[in-house]
Formats: C-alpha cells, structure tokens, sequence
C-alpha cells in the first residue's frame, strides 16, 4: 500500500533516522535522503538548538515525526502538556503522519522510559484504541501504531501478539507501521514463526516499515539497533513488501552509530527488495 | 504489578530483588503474571525489563551530570542516583527533564553527599541550568531604542527564560571546563539499550575551593556559555528579574558602582539578547510600563 490514508496518501520511500552524530554532514553535504525520521520527544523543546537544527533540516528534507513517549497502551490519560507539545512540533514539521508504539510505559503520571509489552486482551485492546483515537483527534494527523520488540509475555493474553495488533487497529482505525525487526526479535523470544505475523495483521493498514539490526545473546535476542540489518530481516522484509504492498521504510540505527553514508547505504539495500516486490506485483 | 517490578531497585550484582515487598520469592511473584519459555524463567524475563530500566536512567543522570560525578566519584554518585531514582521517579514523558528535581534533593538529602552536600548540589544546579539554556525558550529581544524611550523609573526588563542566574559558593564553573561535558544534544531513541554506557566513565576531578562565585549559565547562537559576573551585576540582574524598575535594579548594585560600569554591563548584554519582551515564562516582570 504505496499511499494510504494511514500514511496521508504519500508515497515516501527508503529513509533513515535522523541522529545528532550525522547532523554537521547533512547539513554540510546535503547528501539525497528520500525521508528523515525524527524522534518527536528530541524536539519538544521551547527553543534553542535542536529546533534551529530541525528548521535547517525541514527547508531541504521531508521529515516524519516518530515517538517514544505516547504509552497508548498505560491506562492513564494523555499528558495534556505532552499532546500541546506533540501537536505543535506536527504544525512545524508538518509530518504526513505520526507513529508511536503499542505498549505502555507510564503508571499514575510515573514514567519508566521503557515500551513495556502489553497483556494481550480484549479490554486492553478496546482501552488502548479508545486512547489512540483521542489523541488522533487532537493531534488532527494520521497516526500508526508500531510493534515493538518483547522479552516477556503474560498469562492473561487472550490472543497473540498480531491477533491484538489488529484488534487494536482496527477498533482505533488507524494504521501500522510495522516493525519487522521487532516481529523477528520477538518471533525468537517467544517461539513464533514471524511470517504468520505478518500474514495476518491487516495489510491495507500499513503505512510504514522499520528495519534494524538486533542482538543476539545465549537465551534471547536484543532489540538493539547498533548493527546492519541481519539476513533473516531483511528476507522477513521482503515477505513484507510483497504482502503488505511497498511501503515508506524506514531504517533504525540509534547505538554505535556510523558513517552517515554507512548508515544510508544500508538503508537503500531495502531498495533490492522494493525492486522485488513491484516486479511481483506487476 | 508490573511496574512496581521493574522500578524497583537492583540489587548490589545488578540483579532483580530475589523477594518481593511482601517477603515471598520474587520467582513465584514473577510467575504469577510473566509467562517463562523454554529458555528463561519468569523472573529471568522480567529481570531484563528491571535492569534495562535502571541502567536507562543511570545512564540518562550521568550523561546530564558529568560534573556530579566527577565531583562525588562513581559510589557515591550510584548510591545518590539510585536514591533520586526511588524516591523522585520521573514525572515528565521525556528524560530532558530528569534531573530538574535534582538539586532540591541532595539538599533535602544531605547524607547522601556529606560532606560535600553544598557543592554537590550547585554543580547540580549548574548542570541543570546547562539544560535549560541549551533548549529553554527564548522571547522576543528588547531593542536599545525601546529602552531609550521609557523613564528608568518606568522600565521594566524581563530576563531571557534560558538565562540562569547563579550565586554560588564554589567556582563551578571552572570546575565543570575541567571536567568535559560529553556531547551536548539529547536522543532518545527507541527502547534500544545503550552499550556505550558501560564504557563511559567520568574520571574524579580535584574539588574546587570554596570561592564566592556569580555565573549566569546562557546561549548565545544557540551554543552554551557561562559569564562570570561581577557581584553588583549579578544584584542587577536579579533585581530586574524579580520585576524591579531599571532604576531600582541599578540602585541595587550599590553606590561604589560607577555608571560608567553600569553601561558597560548593560551594552554586554544587550548584545547577549538577555533581555525581553513582555511574557516571561519563567514568571518574572518583562513589561514596559
């Protein structure tokens, strides 16, 4: 789904995170970059440096807005001081759409920094959605909920992990930016075969992609984003384009981070595979 | 449950608490909500979202705070950090705000840093006025013509929300160009661990003598600085942030002081853009009458 109103009919296609180690060469060297990804909360400030950077980087570049700080899945309310915040960086920035993650992570106005995983059930899912669509409705931009990557599950799931995605997006009506990486992070850590994951979330809804790379320890995996993307990512992405139909990527690369043309690289081998699908569709 | 779980403190080899609040091992607490799989337990899987947690916001104090470390030395700032982190949880979505609650703590808490409780908690102070003129808002200058055409008697000039103002016992400010703020822009990204966080150590610096020090912590095209300031500019300043009349903030700075200097100070921060319009968030006068 190239251009959906998930992802405000654009067609974006491979970007990369936009991280203060590369800010002096793009700025500098103003390299071809189809899209940056920003992490919103790095720029709701009230001034100062990282907005005069943002505003150089908007004049040149397309840029959408990516948070950590949402919670929709916490049952408390939204921070009325967050979503002002929130929505005037979206009036700045003027983000096609907007992403978030689908879990919680603050408890009675208390915030662990963290994207806790949810219990995956019926009234967690209406909860969340209800969340989702108010702050939709005041923020006024599209908005798709992302996957994250897990460690730990809770008995009283009623559902698997894509079963709830879907039940959440659904109700909420809006779209997913699907973590592959994570899908596959978590595949590993709970023993499921991350292809049924993403055979079954509803693929008209996908507005956008991640990639990354992980780490891998003795009993687990780690969600680390500090490596290029390893094989079985990057053919679980293909699957994904094919399925889901291709969709603005974006790759994550926020520890140990190198080169900026490094990093691009690496992103634009998501390009083979977006070859791959549109020959498969056509 | 959840949450009580990963905020609460590792124990001394980083691990999580082997007995919940209530005395019962924390494996069967664990066991009770956190499904194992056939490589880690419960406890072992809810463990990583415990560390992960803990060693997130470490990580976040000390890189917002290098001075404190390097002044207090890695036990001591552990033991403060940890105690900041128990009992002043973060209350705000974003880790900028982290250490805001910081110097009021160690006062409160001087065992925590004794004896260096005075200085510990002005390098705190210090740090976290870095954050604010690093990304704090900014008003609309106040030009020299304007000022011109009010009466000193009737002017009243608010001070940038970026600019801090410091009275301070010790020479910070020195203190903190010996000790090399690491990098200087926020990320948060993700729930990603970092990894350089274990290879970042602040070495311990040689303490500074106590020596009344005035500082006003600011930016200027957007970089950080700190201005020593001479006493009787510093009374100025906080007279005209409290909302006094240019001339009672003159008059606050004492008869020793010419007004040869006084224009000398006042031309420097004109230029510095410290002074502005009407609306202060900070809550003090910026109105010309």
């Amino acid at each position: 789904m190239p251009a959906n109103r998930f992802n405000g009919q654009t067609d974006y296609g491979v970007g990369i995170g936009l991280r203060v180690p590369h800010y002096s060469h793009i700025l500098s060297r103003k390299p071809t970059v189809d899209w940056f990804e920003i992490i919103s909360e790095n720029f709701m400030v009230d001034g100062g440096r990282p907005l005069e950077l943002l505003d150089k980087i908007l004049e040149q570049y397309r840029v959408v807005q990516h948070g950590v700080s949402m919670y929709f899945g916490s049952a408390d309310k939204p921070d009325r001081e967050h979503l002002r915040r929130l929505k005037a960086l979206v009036k700045r920035t003027k983000t096609p759409w907007l992403s978030d993650h689908l879990c919680w992570g603050s408890v009675d106005g208390t915030y662990t920094h963290d994207l806790l995983p949810m219990p995956y059930t019926f009234g967690a899912a209406r909860r969340t959605a209800e969340k989702i669509r108010q702050i939709r409705d005041f923020l006024e931009v599209p908005i798709c909920v992302e996957n994250v990557s897990s460690y730990a599950e809770f008995h009283v799931s009623e559902m698997t992990e894509w079963e709830f995605l879907s039940e959440v997006v659904e109700l909420a009506d809006c779209g997913i930016l699907l973590d592959v990486n994570n899908i596959y992070v978590s595949s590993k850590n709970h023993g499921f075969n991350p292809y049924d994951y993403v055979n079954n979330v509803p693929h008209k809804r996908v507005g956008q992609m991640h990639v990354a790379g992980h780490t891998k320890f003795e009993k687990y995996i780690l969600d680390t984003h500090d490596h290029p993307v390893l094989d079985p990512v990057w053919k679980l992405y293909a699957h994904a384009t094919r399925t889901c139909g291709v969709t603005a990527t974006l790759l994550e690369w926020d520890d140990k981070i190198p080169s900026f043309d490094e990093v691009h690289n690496e992103a634009l081998k998501a390009n083979e595979f977006i070859d791959g699908a549109k020959k498969a569709f056509v | 449950m959840m949450a009580a779980a990963v905020l609460r403190p590792l124990t001394a080899e980083d691990g999580m608490q082997p007995k919940w609040i209530d005395g019962r091992p924390m494996e069967k607490v664990a066991a009770e909500f956190i499904s194992p799989n056939d490589r880690l337990s419960s406890f072992e899987r809810l463990q990583l979202y415990n560390r992960m947690y803990w060693f997130r916001l470490f990580d976040a104090i000390r890189d917002d705070c290098p001075g404190l470390v390097a002044a207090l030395g890695e036990p001591v700032f552990m033991r403060l950090s940890q105690a900041y982190l128990e009992r002043r949880p973060s209350r705000s979505f974003t880790l900028r705000n982290l250490c805001s609650r910081l110097e009021r703590f160690i006062l409160e808490n001087p065992g925590l840093t004794a004896p260096r409780t005075v200085l510990a908690a002005e390098i705190a102070r210090f740090e976290w006025a870095q954050t604010v003129a690093f990304d704090g808002e900014s008003r609309p200058v106040v030009v020299a013509p304007l000022l011109a055409q009010t009466p000193p008697s009737r002017l009243r000039l608010g001070i940038q929300p970026y600019v801090t103002l410091l009275a301070l016992q010790y020479p910070v400010d020195a203190f903190l160009v010996r000790v090399k703020r690491r990098g200087s822009l926020r990320s948060e990204a993700s729930n990603t661990p970092d990894s350089d966080a274990v290879r970042r150590r602040v070495r311990r610096a040689a303490l500074p003598r106590a020596s009344r020090t005035f500082v006003a912590v600011h930016r200027h095209h957007n970089r950080l600085f700190h201005k020593r300031l001479d006493p009787a500019a510093f009374r100025i300043l906080e007279a005209l942030r409290a909302g006094g009349t240019l001339s009672r903030a003159i008059a606050a700075a004492g008869p020793a002081v010419k007004p040869r200097q006084v224009r000398s100070w006042f031309k420097t921060w004109m230029a510095l853009g410290w002074f502005c319009a009407p609306g202060n968030k900070r809550g003090r006068a910026a109105s010309l009458l």
